[in-house]
Order: C-alpha cells, then sequence, then structure tokens
C-alpha cells in the first residue's frame, strides 16, 4: 500500500509541476498576476509530493518491503539502519527521487526568497524551474519506477553493495546532487533573463548567492567523494579521473568560472552574455553527468547497471535543453552588450584569464572523457585515456590560473596604477619563491622545478589572500572593514592555496609499496615501521573480518596502530578491503590489506601521504568562503526590506 | 579598453589557450591512449607491440598461482576461445576471482606472456566491463558455430 501511495504522490508531483512550469510563464508573460501567483503555490505542493514519495521508499527500506523491487536489490534483513536509509540513495532509481526532492526544495526556497525580485521574474523562474522538474518526473515514472513491486515478494534481500555501507557515502550523493541541482537555478535565471531581455546588473546581484550556495555543495560533495574513494576504494588515491569523478568535476569547473564572470556582471555590468553561456553551460554539464552516469556507456567504477531507455530519455532531455537555451541565447545575447571599459591592467583583465583558463581545463577534462566514446565510434577501437595524460594535461591551464589568481585578488577594478601593484606584491612575491624553495627543500628534502612552482603558488596564494584581511585588522579606527564578499573571496582563495600545496607535496613525496608480511615480521616504509602483531577475526553486522593489528615505529618508539581489514559481506559474498589510517595533518599512514599469499604471509599496501589532508581541508576551506560571502548584507537586503522589520535591522551585524 | 578590444582580447585569448590545449592534447594522446585487444587477437599476434594495451577476459579456474609468500601470481585469461597468460606482482583486487571478469593492463613480452602492471576486477556482481562483455559474447557464438561445425578453434596459434 505504502509503495502505491508513493508512486501515486510522483504522479501528483508530476501533475502539479506541469502547472508550476506552465502556468506562470503564460502568466508572466500576459501580465496575469493571478497565474504568476499560481506558481509558488504550486511548487510548493509539488515539494510536498516528492517528498511524501521519497518518505514512502524510505519506509519500504525501513520496513524490509521485499515486495518492492528496488528494496530487494539494494537492501537486506541485518543491513544497519542508518544504510538503511542511505541505500534509498544508493541506486538509479532512489537517486532520481532524491534529485527530484531537491529540484523541488531549491525551487521553494527560490520562491521563498524572492521577495526582492520582480513578481514577473520570480514567475519565470518558478516557471522553469518547474519545466526541468517535469523532465525528471517523466524520468522516474517512465523509465526508472523506484516503486515497482515484485510479486511474489522476496524473502530477503540482495543487500546494499558493500562499498557503499559507509558513512561518507551516505551523504556524498546529496550534497553532489544539492549542488549538481543548485545549478539549475543559476539556469532558470538566466533563461528567465533572456525571455524577459532586462538583464541589468541587479539580475546578477540575484544570481551570485544561488549559484555560490550550489557551488559550495558541489565542492563539498567533490571533496567528500574524493575522500570516500580514499579510504574506501582500499587503495590510496585521492582523484582517479574516472568518467564519473570528470563528470562531477567539469560543471564545478564552470561554475567557479560562473561565479568569478557573475562578479564582473555584477559589479561592472560586463561580461553579461558570457555570463549567460556559462549558466547554461554549468547545467548542462551537470545533465551530461547525469547521462555519463546512468546510461551506462562509460566503463565506471561509478556508473549505474547499464540501460538504454534511460540514456536515451536523458540524451533527449540534454537536447532540448541544451538547444532550447542555446537558442534563446542566440536571439538574446547579441542585444546585451555593454560600452564599459576596463584598463588592461585591471581585475576584470585578470577575471578574464581567470574564465579562459577555467573554460580550457574544462574543454580538457570534457575531451579525456569523450574520447574513448568518439574514437569507439568512429573506428571500432577500444581505448581508454590514462590518468597521466589528464595529469598533465590539466597542469597547462592550472600553472597559470594559480599564479594569475594572486595578482587579480590585488588589482582593483576598471584601471589599477602599475607601480603601486608592482609595490603590493613585491614582497609577497620574493616571499612565496623563498618557501616554495624552502618547503620542499628543507621539510621533504628536495626540489625540483616542479616542486618550486607547486609550492611557491601554493605560498603566492595564500600569502595574498591574507593580505586583504590583515589590511583589515590593521586598519585606522573607524575606517571601514572587510565585506564578508571581500572574507569570503579570500578565505577561499586560501583554501585553494592549501589545496596546492597537499596536491604538490603528496604527488611529490607520497609513498607507495606493496609487499609481503607475516604476524610478527615488520617492514620499513618511508623511514617508518611497519609491524604486523597479530591476525585475528571479527564479526561486524552483516560481515566476517579478517583483522591484522599493524603497530607503526617510529626510530623504536611506536606512534600508531591501525587496524585494517579484510571484510566478507554475508549476503552478496563480496570481499570488501578497509584500510587502516593513522590519519594526521602532517601525513597519513596506510595500510590495506591484499589477499593471503600462503604461509601466513599476507600481501599489503602500505602508504605514506604527506600532507593529503590539505587536499580535503582546502576544498572545505573553499565552501567555507562561498558560506561567507553569501553572508553578506547586500543579498539579504532584498528579504529584509520585505519583511516587516524596521530599517535599522538592516544595520546590525549579522 | 573599448568593448571591441575587450572582444577581441578575449576571443585571441581564448583561442590561444585552445589551440595549446588541442595541440597538447593530440601529443600527449599518442602516449597514453591504450587500446583493448581482444584474447583471440593476442593469440594470433594482432596486438600493439612494444606498448601497453589492455586485455579482458574471465580468469580460467585452476589457473591461479601464488609463489607462496611473494607477491607474484600468475593466471590465465580466456575469451572463451583462447587463453592468455598473465603475470603481475602487487595486490589483486578484491574481486579477482576464478572463473570471473578481469580487465589487465600491461604488454605482452617475448614469450607470449602478458606482463600486467594493472589489474582491475568488476565492481559489483551485475556489472562488467563491457568491452568484456561484447568479446565474451562473441567468441561464445564462435564456440557454438564451431561445435556445429565440429572443429575447435583459436585464431591459429594458442598452443604456443
Amino acid at each position: 500500500m505504502i509503495p502505491e501511495i508513493g508512486q501515486f504522490a510522483l504522479i501528483l508531483a508530476l501533475s502539479l509541476a506541469v502547472c508550476q512550469g506552465v502556468l506562470p510563464l503564460v502568466g508572466a508573460h500576459r501580465g496575469d498576476e493571478a497565474m504568476m501567483a499560481v506558481g509558488r503555490t504550486a511548487a510548493t505542493g509539488h515539494l510536498v509530493f516528492a517528498a511524501v514519495a521519497f518518505a514512502c521508499l524510505t519506509w519500504a527500506f525501513l520496513t524490509d518491503d521485499f515486495s518492492v523491487l528496488y528494496v530487494v536489490n539494494h537492501s537486506q534483513l541485518s543491513l544497519p539502519t542508518v544504510y538503511k536509509i542511505s541505500a534509498v540513495w544508493g541506486a538509479h532509481e532512489g537517486s532520481l527521487l532524491l534529485w527530484i526532492l531537491l529540484l523541488a526544495g531549491w525551487t521553494v526556497a527560490v520562491s521563498r526568497f524572492s521577495g526582492g525580485l520582480p513578481p514577473a521574474f520570480a514567475a519565470r523562474v518558478i516557471g522553469i524551474l518547474g519545466l526541468l522538474s517535469v523532465g525528471f518526473l517523466l524520468f522516474a515514472l517512465l523509465t526508472s519506477n523506484p516503486f515497482e513491486r515484485l510479486v511474489p515478494a522476496a524473502v530477503d534481500g540482495g543487500d546494499l553493495n558493500p562499498l557503499l555501507q559507509d558513512p561518507g557515502l551516505a551523504i556524498h550523493p546529496p550534497l553532489l546532487y544539492i549542488g549538481y541541482v543548485g545549478f539549475s537555478v543559476a539556469f532558470a535565471f538566466a533563461i528567465a533573463a533572456m525571455i524577459s531581455g532586462d538583464l541589468d546588473r541587479t539580475w546578477a546581484k540575484w544570481t551570485r548567492p544561488w549559484t555560490t550556495v550550489a557551488w559550495l555543495f558541489l565542492t563539498l560533495g567533490i571533496a567528500l567523494g574524493s575522500w570516500w574513494a580514499y579510504y574506501e576504494l582500499g587503495w590510496g588515491g585521492w582523484w582517479f579521473w574516472d568518467a564519473v569523478e570528470n563528470a562531477s568535476f567539469m560543471p564545478w569547473l564552470i561554475g567557479t568560472a560562473l561565479i568569478h564572470s557573475l562578479a564582473v556582471t555584477e559589479k561592472r555590468g560586463l561580461f553579461k552574455s558570457w555570463t549567460l553561456l556559462l549558466a547554461i553551460t554549468a547545467f548542462s554539464l551537470s545533465l551530461l553527468g547525469t547521462f555519463l552516469v546512468r546510461s551506462g556507456i562509460i566503463v565506471s567504477v561509478h556508473a549505474f547497471a547499464a540501460d538504454p531507455t534511460r540514456g536515451r530519455f536523458i540524451l533527449a532531455f540534454l537536447a532540448i535543453v541544451v538547444i532550447g537555451a542555446l537558442i534563446l541565447y542566440a536571439w538574446r545575447a547579441p542585444s546585451l552588450d555593454s560600452d564599459a571599459g576596463f584598463g588592461l591592467l585591471s581585475r576584470e583583465t585578470f577575471l578574464l584569464l581567470n574564465n579562459v583558463l577555467l573554460v580550457v581545463a574544462t574543454a580538457l577534462v570534457l575531451i579525456g572523457t569523450l574520447s574513448p566514446l568518439v574514437i569507439e565510434m568512429a573506428t571500432g577501437g577500444k581505448i581508454s585515456i590514462g590518468p597521466p595524460w589528464f595529469n598533465v594535461a590539466f597542469l597547462v591551464p592550472m600553472i597559470p590560473l594559480v599564479l594569475l589568481l594572486g595578482m587579480g585578488m590585488q588589482t582593483a577594478w576598471r584601471t589599477q596604477d602599475t607601480a603601486a601593484w608592482v609595490r603590493i606584491l613585491r614582497i609577497p612575491a620574493m616571499l612565496a619563491l623563498v618557501l616554495g624553495i624552502a618547503i620542499p627543500w628543507l621539510v621533504y628534502g628536495r626540489v625540483s622545478v616542479l616542486l618550486v612552482v607547486g609550492c611557491g603558488a601554493a605560498a603566492w596564494i595564500v600569502i595574498t589572500s591574507l593580505l586583504p584581511i590583515l589590511r583589515s585588522l590593521r586598519r585606522e579606527k573607524g575606517a571601514a572593514g572587510i565585506t564578508r564578499s571581500a572574507l569570503g573571496m579570500s578565505v577561499a582563495h586560501l583554501g585553494m592555496g592549501l589545496f596546492v600545496l597537499g596536491v604538490t607535496v603528496v604527488s611529490a613525496f607520497g609513498v607507495e609499496s606493496d609487499r609481503a608480511l607475516r604476524v610478527g615480521e615488520s617492514i620499513e616504509v618511508a623511514g617508518y615501521e611497519f609491524q604486523m602483531r597479530e591476525l585475528r577475526n571479527v564479526q561486524g553486522p552483516n560481515f566476517s573480518a579478517i583483522e591484522a593489528e599493524i603497530a607503526i615505529l617510529d626510530d623504536g618508539r611506536q606512534v600508531a596502530t591501525v587496524l585494517p581489514q579484510k571484510r566478507q559481506y554475508l549476503v552478496q559474498r563480496s570481499p570488501m578491503t578497509e584500510a587502516g589510517i593513522r590519519a594526521g595533518l602532517d601525513k597519513d599512514l596506510f595500510v590495506a590489506l591484499g589477499d593471503p599469499l600462503g604461509d601466513e604471509a599476507w600481501s599489503v599496501r602500505i602508504q605514506y601521504k604527506p600532507l593529503i589532508r590539505f587536499i580535503w581541508l582546502g576544498a572545505l576551506v573553499m565552501a567555507l568562503g562561498g558560506l561567507i560571502a553569501i553572508s553578506d548584507r547586500r543579498y539579504r537586503s532584498g528579504v529584509r526590506a520585505k519583511a516587516v522589520a524596521p530599517v535599522k535591522a538592516q544595520e546590525s551585524p549579522a | 579598453m573599448k568593448p571591441r578590444q575587450q572582444r577581441m582580447l578575449a576571443v585571441g585569448l581564448a583561442a590561444l589557450g585552445i589551440a595549446i590545449a588541442a595541440g597538447l592534447t593530440l601529443r600527449a594522446f599518442q602516449d597514453n591512449m591504450m587500446f583493448f585487444v581482444e584474447i583471440s587477437d593476442v593469440a594470433a599476434g594482432n596486438y600493439p607491440k612494444e606498448r601497453n594495451f589492455r586485455i579482458g577476459g574471465l580468469v580460467v579456474g585452476g589457473s591461479v598461482q601464488r609463489e607462496e609468500g611473494s607477491l607474484d601470481v600468475s593466471f590465465e585469461v580466456t575469451d572463451t576461445a583462447c587463453v592468455v597468460p598473465v603475470v603481475y606482482n602487487g595486490v589483486l583486487p578484491d574481486l579477482f576471482r576464478e572463473g570471473q571478469g578481469v580487465v589487465a593492463h600491461g604488454r605482452l613480452d617475448d614469450t607470449g606472456v602478458f606482463r600486467a602492471d594493472k589489474i582491475l576486477a568488476k565492481h559489483d556482481e551485475e556489472y562488467m566491463a563491457p568491452e568484456v562483455a561484447e568479446s565474451l559474447s562473441k567468441h561464445q557464438q564462435d564456440v557454438v558455430d564451431a561445435a556445429v561445425a565440429g572443429a575447435a578453434e583459436c585464431g591459429g596459434n594458442n598452443d604456443s
């Protein structure tokens, strides 16, 4: 009964999404306020029914309803409760339902917090989001019904893939989806602006916080995914240039470009048509990512089971969205040009370069990801593009990007006096160079050109990001301090600096070694002694495991004990490696059990990963920067103005 | 700068960036492209010489042999028609099992042994790398045909 309610709720959500998609757009066209107002109500109803459907599926998991096919395939009686909940979005059908729910949630959030928007504009945004929802709901109902029954019901389920039985995976997809789906808001704003034809700076001001929220969730989602792959896939890498990773990374790169381009559009009214194009691209790449993951055309760790109907549906949806948006763009964008100019040495120039480099980086990732498909279609040859290519190709746009970043932040809008600019940057540049040599040389004992570039760039970004904050702290009494916006920018860039440092150091100085190890024996890796003390059997709720107790000694002194496991999940009968990690800010020591080699010996993979935490820490700090930026006062003025609160409220510090 | 110049600058920079990217891509692609070669083609000698490629198929039951206490492992991979011996030194993936699908990266040495530097096994029960599945289904048909015709066949020289 409950699953049928879920399905019915999904159908109701679809009908409301149709209302939400059609009526406000017609209303905005005719200037009919009553029709425009329908949008908000329909969006709320749409959210309610999407939530009911989601709750029904969750209920089916929690009550072990093995008459629902999706539950049978992805759950099992002894699965811990928390994974029964996360299993809801553990595979295609349920994750699509989560997507639908989040899109409805974003829509309602936009309709609630868009008080400052002109009614016709808000109606168009809600309408476009409604049309997108219609696409996804149809996708779910026509090709991927999560409530499909299994007759007769199964006695027990086939269990959730053990890889997914992990806290990291419980929150990775929701974060990622909030980001993906969030770009549909930027897309809807862009389309609405093109339909109405008035694209002034306020448009950028409205779009910015939504884009930043989407970006910050995508940042967190990707970082969490990388962290999860590091400890759960078992082999200590943090990025594999896997097609599906790339699918989430491309919208991130374009989203980052969009944030920067929006800054120019808001501050200076420039780059309007470019910004629109980026907003369209960011969302299109999110859709492309969905297509790659769910159509099964790409070989990947993450790919869901292949189903050509689904692939065709998303491809058609993608085509409609992209072609429709681009036609509208071709029609409207030429009328958006602005006459404002800027100097060669100005922040605008640097942001332009930022955009060019990020777009080039995205193009490279796209080429690397899609070329196996293109080559197979053209010649029938099956090829794969290895991570080494991505690593090299990606560095080409990234090195200038990180160097220019530090300069751009210290450059004024419109035009910057060159002498003053050199004066500001001289000392940070020298300091960065010194640190770039000193960090690898003194701390890690080796230095090379690439290491100096990497560490120097990291130091350069960190120093130049801190300058505005220091300036604000040392300002004279009464002088205006740093705005939240500027502080957010500094913090996000600081995160970028930490990230670059982490990547450089771990790539250059990480040590990885596959060895054979017996109980009582010890081996040395990267100056640490790894001693296997004991091998024992342990029992988990739905798995049994062999656990090794491995002591890590530094100069004969024990610094840590790690407990790597080799698990055997009982239902799927599949083995899983749980790495033993001694995590630290300065380094990780990582031990994973391979397989028994006979004669009491096990193969083990031991890794020394200096500063690897800086990679995720950097991403976290970037996201924090985004959070600070959206708390800027000017974004709340619209909401405040609508509230009954007196004007004073606007001036109180948040 | 005037808008016109801005556009010129933007277009120029974009063109430059894309030109560099394209050049780099083409050059590096050559070195990093890894072809997937079917087992039967390997057995027949149709494989890229002196460079890495990928093979995929099923691990032959009973063929996995370990050197006691060492990381050296050898096994055979089949597409149900032909067999290629593989050697590897390292930790095998969790889902590596006899009778199951596997993909190996590496190159063939002079003695006809595939020296793998990377072994991938499927990540869940239902999933099999599409190229492996395709190669297997093709040869299963061959096996049926061969059985009907009364002759077993493998690309030509599998007995070496």
